[in-house]
């Protein structure tokens, strides 16, 4: 990889939770080639543990679908832009309503917080609906 | 992940190795409903986790919550990744980190 060159990877599998160490890895495997620090690719980790498991939840149920991850490096920017696709019902995640971190325990709802850290751990978010499919794509500076 | 429990009278700490996920986060929380009956002093050691997501910390609040109504929760050993997904989830308020 050289330059300005960009590099695009894709990996198409069954959108279930059982899959999700397979997308992981993955994405895991295109950082370790860009000398990634654990700490982003921590970060990055999570991004799409949440993206993906929202798709296997809720996308296709009670069927299941398939997704799609890609990832695009940059030869000489250090960046990473990565997205999902499905093809299941119509649903902007970014669109909920962030939970209110600064609550006690007790008042705290169990959930929510998967879409709030993704916001929390990308350099920019966005949603798309196109040809009958989902579409979100982030970026995060390595 | 392995979980390891060591029990010490009604002091019960949970040492926690590898990736708290959504793939293993429903093991701990079945831990919990198990084990935490007449506990008082819940101790979560994370010296090993080595990753925690949305799924993970849903099942620390949930036996925060527990022990808020019999006991004490304490989480110690936290490295300085898992530490950056408590402060900015709140977690790091809610939770007692030593």
């Amino acid at each position: 990889m050289n330059g300005n060159e960009k590099e695009r990877k894709s990996l198409t599998m069954d959108a279930t939770t059982e899959n999700l160490y397979q997308a992981l890895g993955f994405v895991d495997e295109q950082l370790e080639q860009m000398e990634c620090s654990p700490a982003v690719q921590m970060r990055i980790d999570l991004v799409v543990e949440e993206l993906f498991v929202n798709v296997a939840h809720y996308a296709y149920a009670p069927e299941t679908g398939s997704v799609t991850i890609s990832i695009e490096t940059e030869g000489d920017s250090k960046a990473v832009v990565i997205s999902m696709e499905d093809s299941g019902v119509p649903y902007d995640p970014l669109a909920k309503e962030d939970p209110d971190v600064t609550l006690a325990a007790q008042d705290r709802q169990i959930g929510g917080l998967g879409i709030f850290m993704i916001k929390k751990n990308v350099d920019d978010i966005h949603y798309e609906r196109k040809d009958g499919k989902n579409i979100l794509t982030f970026k995060k500076f390595i | 992940m392995k979980i390891e429990k060591k029990t010490d009278g009604t002091k019960l700490t949970v040492a926690l190795q590898g990736r708290l996920d959504t793939m293993t986060a429903p093991e701990l929380d079945k831990e919990f409903h198990e084990s935490l009956d007449g506990v008082t002093e819940l101790v979560v050691d994370l010296a090993e986790l080595e990753y925690i997501s949305s799924a993970g910390l849903r099942v620390l609040l949930s036996a925060q919550k527990v022990m808020n109504k019999q006991g004490s929760m304490v989480v110690k050993n936290v490295n300085e990744q898992i530490m950056e997904v408590f402060e900015v989830t709140g977690f790091s308020d809610i939770l007692t980190i030593e």
